[in-house]
């Protein structure tokens, strides 16, 4: 599961190649000159629009598709903070440099790179920007930090899927590319040569809208999954091995190397009281890069899967057992009875029936013996804290 | 030497093969492209060298040095922008676009060319610092991972440009 954060200095080593296959697609696309460059804000050349948007397109449905094939962890993925006032201010301002100076930071730089005067001065005159920034600070400070919205996605703040959202903005692009080739056709008199043959650009037009078509009915896994599980156990169809409250203390009290306790209580109950052993985790924890890691690790290990009811424990359970996990056991009753039977034990003081009297007594040793044992054993019980993202950005 | 200039590649499938690149970025890294960022680090370096007391004195190099600890130019995004040089170059060398020229259009001096790039770059620069990103680490990057602040910082980028394109007309047309 990505993404893959390789240790610190293989990952410049990769981020100087990723830095060689940017530029040279920055350069083959014609970004290294700045007239291609505003020809999009006069209406004669959209190569930029054709790229830029082309490009944001490809890499946010892959994105979007990873993240549903549970092949990337976006909790685990830079996602640009938004301050609302500094993204729209630094954001006009950017556009202003971009008419006057005919790039952006990484074009000029391809333009530098190839020879281009205008591209060095270019560079050396957004340096002079940065310091005018650096050395202005406590000035923009406060519209720096203003409305901060966190790290936000465009689908959260609309309130829409993502794949929903990924939809209607391939929509908006295929719109702009076709509405913005009859502008160019309009302002420089003729055809654009490099989009001949027509039947072509149908044909793959069409197959990128087939493949927008198919983001927008991908379902975030962590939101549809739960939903999905939840229905089969009402309906009955689901079969998972048990295990009861009596044979889970047995084996705590013999210190069974060969179980592993998946909690899957809230936090909180986990902290005030956890069996030895075991690991607390949450249901969305299991859409994370980390939680697969702790599952992997113990792959021969008997997986019990505790929550408060036998219910959510059995979700969980399913959760678990379809991204491909074995040897799994659902806690009967859940928590709940296992606190009832084993930890809270009280030996009926009369009436007890002759073929239960064996197991009162194991329940009433257990109870004191396991007991001792989670007091011992708080040390090695984990809370899975959540990883931090990657810190990226410019 | 004096072949012809070759072609621009397509533009869609240039766009596909920078959304490739950047979706391999993401994947491997967790974060996308950038540009503006090198830049700015290689800002606070050139300071740290001429003026080393300031940079310790002075509130942005100082959260800058401490988001920084490996060092200043230790930074995954001067890497990235080294790469971009070398790949930009390399392919300017395999399609004959290697010149050391001031390119700018017929009508244009070129001393309003250079006052241009020069000052056209500085307001890049600051808007960059201001949304946290630019063209690249903002716009691009951040469309890729549907951040809010990424989208809307790339149509103001975009939008802005349009709104201030009629009165820099001269300078192009």
């Amino acid at each position: 599961m990505g993404p893959l954060i390789p240790a610190n200095g293989l990952n410049l080593v990769i981020g100087l190649f990723l830095g060689i296959a940017f530029g040279f697609v920055l350069e083959q696309a014609g970004f290294s000159t700045s007239k291609k460059l505003v020809g999009m804000f006069y209406g004669y050349d959209f190569t930029v629009l054709r790229v830029f948007f082309t490009g944001g397109l490809v890499a946010m449905i892959g994105v979007v598709a990873f993240a549903h094939f549970g092949l990337l962890d976006m909790s685990l993925v830079y996602i640009n903070p938004t301050y609302l006032w500094s993204a729209i201010v630094g954001g006009l301002i950017m556009g202003l440099g971009f008419v006057i100076g005919g790039f952006c930071p990484g074009t000029s730089v391809c333009a530098a790179a190839i020879g281009k005067i205008d591209g060095i001065i270019f560079v050396v005159g957004s340096l002079f920007g940065v310091l005018v920034f650096a050395e202005g600070y406590p000035l923009f400070e406060g519209i720096y930090w203003d409305k901060f919205l966190g790290n936000v996605q465009m689908s959260e703040t609309l309130g829409i899927s993502q794949g929903l959202f990924a939809f209607l903005f391939m929509a908006m692009g295929a719109a702009s590319f076709l509405f913005t080739q009859w502008v160019e056709e309009k302002v420089n008199g003729k055809p654009n040569p490099v989009l001949q043959p027509k039947k072509l650009y149908i044909g793959f037009s069409a197959v990128i809208f087939l493949v927008g078509l198919s983001a927008f009915i991908l379902p975030n896994p962590e939101v549809s999954k739960p939903k999905e599980v939840k229905k089969e156990i009402q309906n009955g169809k689901i079969q998972a091995a048990m295990i009861t409250p009596d044979e889970l203390a047995l084996r705590i009290i013999n210190y069974d190397n060969n179980i592993k306790i998946y909690d899957f209580r809230p936090t909180e109950e986990f902290e005030k009281l956890s069996l030895p052993n075991s690991i607390n985790l949450k249901i969305e924890d299991l859409f994370r890069k980390g939680s697969n890691k702790l599952l992997a690790s113990d792959i021969e290990v008997k997986k019990i899967i505790i929550a408060d009811n036998e219910k959510s424990a059995l979700e969980a359970e399913e959760i678990i057992k379809d991204k491909g996990y074995k040897n799994l056991y659902v806690l009967k009753g859940g928590m709940q009875k296992f606190a009832d039977e084993i930890l809270n034990f009280n030996m009926p003081a009369n009436n007890i029936p002759q073929n239960m009297l064996a197991t009162y007594n194991f329940r009433k040793s257990a109870s004191k013996t396991i007991a001792q044992i989670i007091k011992d054993s708080k040390k090695s019980n984990v809370i899975v804290k959540e990883k931090k993202r990657v810190l990226g950005g410019c | 030497m004096s072949e012809k200039p070759k072609n621009f590649m397509n533009p869609y499938l240039a766009g596909i093969l920078l959304g490739l690149v950047l979706l391999a970025t993401i994947y491997i890294t967790g974060r996308g492209l950038g540009a503006s960022g090198a830049m700015k680090s290689a800002v606070v370096a050139s300071v740290n060298v001429v003026a080393p007391s300031h940079v310790q004195n002075t509130k942005f190099y100082q959260e800058y040095t401490q988001e920084h600890p490996d060092g200043i130019l230790k930074n995954w995004l001067v890497f990235e922008v080294i790469g971009v040089v070398i790949g930009a170059f390399l392919s300017g060398l395999v399609s004959n676009r290697l010149t050391f020229k001031l390119e700018r259009p017929e009508k244009v001096k070129s001393m309003t060319r250079i006052v241009g790039a020069f000052v056209g770059g500085a307001f890049f620069g600051l808007g960059a610092q201001f949304a946290r990103g630019c063209t690249s680490g903002a716009a691009l990057s951040g469309m890729a991972v549907l951040s809010t602040g990424g989208i809307l910082t790339m149509f103001c980028i975009f939008g802005g440009a349009y709104m201030f394109a009629y009165f820099f007309r001269k300078l192009w047309l």
